[in-house]
């Protein structure tokens, strides 16, 4: 290839390049008005995955994005303005943030589902009879959430706090991002122990093993509400119904969620 | 600057400054394997060792968190033969920023090593040094401008490691916390405050340390 030639190459390039790239984003663009996104807490990642789908399937055309994280980390990106049209919180006070904040719609908010918080060890490991017996040596690292961002761990630090094993425990404690990764630090033997939820736990029963269930002062609820901002309000009415619906309900209840008490 | 500031830093800067000397270490020594050679196997070789720097760094920490887990190949032989464990210690976080930040110095160091005059090297081997002697006293000495520049970048990079190490060392305040982490834990915790003093301080140290690099690069190159 001589000179001219490979200069013919790139002004050809410096054309294309530019016109690919507006319609790569107007592609992604005209993508996107089209898809529902539901940031929803990190404990509804497999049930939600299951429900979105059998959603898209009763809703042709629908499509359903889902933003799995810690509910605090969603509201969050919400307060930051990100693109959510629903946010289904593990928690009532996240919840209750994010209304103070007039973020979701007061009127379509809902509690949908309800959870346990359970203490888990490995499948090989040693299994504890109750709370106070983490502070033996054996148990060297703790797997919970963060409580100062996730609600599995803040309903851990509660528990803890009310037996009073908070302080005599916290230099244990490995603070996960989100109740998943507690659940991944116990499935794979790194630490000794820790506190997820109930259905977390169903979703790793090779692994993990319940050692008991923990009280929690407040029952484990978790709300869903549409977003103010959502420019799909009625798509995200019609997603909440379904949540609702007996048929998603069931599915939740599969995946080991029990139905709120009123 | 209260406790919850520092004690991330300090960590940081420990973390940091030990994956450094460990990548520095790893990297001359790959540099110095690869060394002329030419070709495929070289290309090959040089790519698989650079693979760190290209994935992301939750991959990296996956793979990791894998080989040196409880029940990982290089992680159960510690725990086995030696009792240590490496998982949720700052060491682990050394390791993670080590990996992330070594293919920089390999790079540098790669075509430093390239860039000294053979000559020099064969002038050496003609009176009776050995290939150690040569290295240690022609090859590194001329080359070590571009090394140093190479371990300036390794060391940034280790500071600003956040997903490996946050897999593999987790976060444990005081422990295993570094800044990045705290960063993170505090943005998502609604911590503004703290969260705004943290990258205040990490944008100057980071900014220190690039500006100690120019000026400590650019008086070599006036001499």
């Amino acid at each position: 290839m001589n000179v001219a030639m490979a200069r013919n190459l790139a002004r050809r390039a410096a054309r294309i390049v530019p016109l690919a790239l507006m319609l790569l984003c107007a592609a992604t663009a005209t993508a996107r008005a089209e898809d529902l996104t539901v940031s929803a807490a990190a404990s509804l990642t497999n049930a939600f995955g299951e429900i979105g789908k059998a959603y898209e399937v009763a809703h042709p055309g629908s499509h359903v994005v889902f933003n799995f994280a810690a509910s605090d980390v969603l509201l969050k990106q919400i307060e930051q303005g990100a693109p959510a049209d629903v946010f289904a919180s593990a928690d009532e006070a996240t919840m209750d943030r994010a209304a103070a904040a007039a973020h979701v719609d007061a009127s379509t908010r809902r509690d949908f589902a309800a959870n346990t918080l359970v203490l888990i060890v490995p499948t090989t490991g040693a299994t504890p009879a109750r709370l106070a017996d983490l502070k033996a040596e054996s148990y060297k690292h703790i797997a919970i959430g963060n409580p100062d961002s996730v609600p599995a761990g803040r309903y851990a630090r509660q528990a803890l706090s009310e037996v009073g094993l908070w302080d005599g425990v916290q230099s244990k404690l490995v603070q996960a991002q989100n109740v998943r990764q507690a659940l991944d630090y116990v499935a794979r033997g790194e630490a000794e122990a820790g506190f997820v939820y109930a259905t977390d736990a169903a979703t790793q029963k090779a692994n993990v093993t319940v050692a008991l269930t923990v009280p929690t002062s407040t029952q484990v609820r978790y709300p869903i509400a549409a977003l103010k901002s959502s420019p799909h309000a009625a798509q995200a009415r019609a997603f909440i119904d379904f949540v609702l619906s007996s048929s998603a309900q069931a599915t939740l209840r599969q995946y080991g969620f029990s139905s709120t008490k009123p | 600057m209260n406790a919850a500031v520092v004690a991330p830093l300090l960590l940081s800067l420990q973390v940091a400054a030990s994956a450094t000397l460990l990548a520095l270490v790893a990297g001359i020594a790959c540099a110095r394997a690869l060394g002329r050679r030419q070709g495929w196997l070289r290309d090959i070789a040089e790519s698989l060792l650079t693979l760190p720097l290209v994935l992301p760094p939750t991959v990296l920490g996956y793979y990791l968190l894998v080989l040196l887990g409880k029940q990982g190949a290089i992680g159960t032989w510690l725990h086995e033969r030696l009792g240590i464990e490496l998982i949720f210690t700052w060491q682990a976080a050394v390791i993670a920023a080590a990996v992330a930040a070594f293919p920089l110095i390999l790079r540098a160091a790669s075509a430093a090593f390239a860039d000294v005059d053979v000559q020099l090297e064969q002038a050496a081997r003609s009176l009776g040094e050995s290939e150690t002697r040569v290295f240690l006293r022609v090859s590194l000495p001329l080359a070590w401008r571009g090394v140093l520049a190479g371990a300036l970048l390794a060391f940034a990079r280790a500071m600003g490691e956040f997903g490996a190490t946050l897999m593999v060392a987790g976060s444990l305040p005081g422990r295993t916390q570094t800044l990045s982490i705290a960063i993170y834990n505090a943005v998502m915790a609604g911590n503004d405050d703290d969260a705004r003093t943290m990258v205040m301080v990490s944008l100057i140290a980071s900014v220190g340390i690039l500006v100690i690099a120019a000026r400590v690069l650019g008086r070599r190159q006036v001499r």
